[in-house]
């Protein structure tokens, strides 16, 4: 009986402790900082989130499967920049040559992983420089900033509100309650899982390994071309330096979601509460104003080695 | 052993050293000016500071571990200098390899006692090391004055400039650890099967955190040279994306990501060989884009020829 409790609280710490965590935060932020709770400030915190939170989605995926993606943060750069150089030639370029062109590139990872069994952490650090490269190339060396016209409808997708929260926000979250669906109701999502719990067995089981692996490192790349894409629209052009280290981001937000690195275990929702976390602590450290921004990468840190280190505890 | 899988086996060994061979060839035949000492020197003093990182970066892969920090750690070496600096350049040096060897010893804790994959271990200072680093130096890039410091990234003894030297010396010591040393064998059992390692009763714990604290000493002493070399203390770009061509290097060098197998010279040459073919695009004018991505078309080459068979 005692066992059954200590596993049960085990259980519950480990799927819960991101939401308390972010709890306290938000209750305690909103008692310290009087703009904290603002419509506006929610309104911004959301948004801000919301870009993340794709990228995010698509790597949680590939951690449950026991792969990595590194190459998200270099993807999200072309996608932005992919999307403002499209959105002359109207809005389905736009929103498509940078899905179909990330996609693209996250299929080739997919397919090295899969068939050739390299490394995923090698394949898509490799790809994180090619998408570099690729930007650098259509950007002439990155002097080229490419401009999304005010007025076009693309400016809308990234710019419009709804009772004042961007469309993002919607977007992020109707891809998240789909991927959790995704993950949870569909024989995909079991061979998610099956793949990242015991590949072997999974094989020997008859899973569709390979494919699956094919899949979630094409839907990553995807996701994050999406969310470049959001990005152009939102800032009205294609920044080129931006998205370096937002693989350890999205990476940080997974595990401090409860994701397990080794694979096998994750929900989508404990990402997105991990994204908000980490939004929440960057918001209270701009709030805070005397505090320089560097902090938030050094609470980040100390925040990914507490979960790790109680993941890690607990499951012993 | 069939013919294909002897070839094979021999690409895997010596595919860098005929890369590096088949590279210098071109150049000494199209690239003017290639074959000079003084664009050997130049090279040479360019690569010591990921040469050095990526000596530490092999004996840690050799463990079957990776780590990611190693451009925080030299970031954060870079902070700390000019802190004491006014003490003198030895005990700002000493300081900063301090630093190294407490986020090294740091990481081998969290890898060999608290049982966390070294990704995720030195994940955490990647991303916390940069911005403590920032925090120290308050965000600032800080020019350095101190003469007998800057000798360092300037001076050279013979002709060889000192960074060079050090790199060179620390390389022929790892390359003494490895071969040579209990503790070079104990690093490589670990790696190739840490089980049976600790069932055989290796000091298990011992060797990964020893072996992770060198490789934050030695991302320290390369955090050290660049900035003495720069002139100037700069957190914010010290380091930047070190992690990707130290493993690059390592893997192209003939290291195996599963580890049990440590190639120091081999190293050596993934580092040369990644620094000649940047130098090689640049004497051709071509433009940075297309250089990232023939190194992303090399990195996977290299680990496509060294890949394990199931």
């Amino acid at each position: 009986m005692t066992t059954l409790t200590a596993a049960t609280r085990t259980k519950v710490l480990q799927r819960q402790g991101a939401a308390v965590a972010l709890t306290v935060m938000v209750v305690v932020s909103w008692l310290t900082f009087p703009r904290f709770g603002s419509l506006d400030n929610l309104r911004d915190l959301a948004l801000q989130g919301s870009f993340l939170a794709v990228i995010a989605l698509g790597m949680t995926f590939v951690i449950i499967t026991g792969g990595i993606d590194l190459s998200v943060g270099s993807l999200y750069a072309l996608g932005g920049v992919l999307a403002a150089w499209g959105s002359q030639h109207g809005f389905l370029t736009a929103l498509l040559l940078p899905l179909v062109v990330c996609g693209g590139i996250g299929l080739i990872n997919g397919l090295l992983i899969a068939r050739t069994n390299m490394a995923p952490f090698i394949v898509t650090l490799a790809s994180l420089l090619f998408a570099r490269g690729l930007l650098l190339a259509i950007t002439d060396e990155g002097a080229n900033t490419y401009q999304v016209a005010p007025d076009s409808a693309f400016v809308e997708l990234g710019r419009g509100t709804v009772a004042g929260f961007g469309y993002p926000i919607f977007i992020a979250a109707a891809l998240c309650v789909l991927g959790g669906a995704i993950l949870n109701r569909t024989g995909f999502g079991q061979n998610v899982f099956a793949t990242g719990g015991a590949e072997q067995s999974a094989i020997l089981m008859g899973v569709p390994v390979a494919r699956t692996k094919v899949l979630v490192y094409t839907m990553s790349g995807t996701l994050a071309g999406l969310a470049g894409a959001l990005t152009a629209a939102y800032l009205q052009s294609g920044v080129t330096v931006i998205g370096v280290g937002t693989e350890l981001d999205a990476i940080a937000v997974v595990v401090i979601g409860g994701t397990l690195l080794t694979g096998g275990m994750g929900t989508v929702l404990g990402t997105v509460i991990g994204v908000g976390l980490i939004k929440v602590i960057q918001n209270v450290i701009n709030q805070i104003g005397t505090l320089d921004s560097n902090y938030q990468s050094v609470v980040s840190g100390v925040f990914l080695l507490i979960v790790v280190v109680l993941q890690r505890i607990l499951r012993r | 052993m069939t013919l294909t899988a002897a070839r094979r086996r021999w690409l895997q060994d010596n595919g860098v050293y005929v890369a590096v061979g088949a590279l210098l060839l071109f150049n000494a035949l199209f690239t003017a000016n290639f074959m000079t000492l003084g664009n050997f020197t130049t090279q040479l003093v360019q690569a010591a500071p990921v040469l050095i990182v990526a000596l530490g970066m092999a004996l840690v892969i050799g463990t079957e571990g990776v780590d990611l920090s190693v451009g925080a750690v030299m970031a954060l070496a870079a902070a700390i200098i000019p802190l004491y600096l006014g003490a003198g350049p030895v005990p700002a040096i000493l300081m900063a390899l301090v630093a190294g060897l407490a986020a090294g010893a740091f990481n081998g804790f969290l890898v060999a006692r608290v049982g966390i994959q070294p990704i995720v271990a030195t994940l955490a200072l990647l991303v916390g090391g940069r911005g403590l680093a920032l925090v120290i130096a308050n965000g600032q890039l800080v020019p350095l004055h101190d003469p007998a410091f800057l000798a360092l990234g300037t001076d050279d003894v013979l002709g060889i400039p000192i960074s060079v030297l050090i790199a060179g010396l620390l390389a022929l010591t790892i390359a003494g650890l490895t071969s040579r040393t209990t503790f070079g064998r104990q690093l490589v059992a670990v790696g190739g099967n840490r089980r049976a390692a600790t069932l055989a009763g290796l000091p298990v714990n011992r060797v990964l955190v020893g072996v992770y604290a060198i490789c934050g000493v030695l991302a320290a002493v390369a955090g050290v040279l660049a900035t003495s070399r720069l002139a100037a203390s700069d957190p914010a770009d010290m380091g930047l994306l070190m992690e990707l061509s130290a493993i690059t290097a390592v893997v192209v060098g003939g290291t195996p990501l599963t580890g049990g197998k440590v190639r120091v010279l081999g190293t050596v040459m993934g580092v040369v060989l990644m620094q000649l073919v940047r130098a090689t695009l640049i004497k051709h004018n071509l433009p940075d884009s297309i250089a990232q991505m023939i190194q992303a078309a090399i990195i996977v080459a290299a680990v496509y020829v060294a890949r394990e068979r199931r």
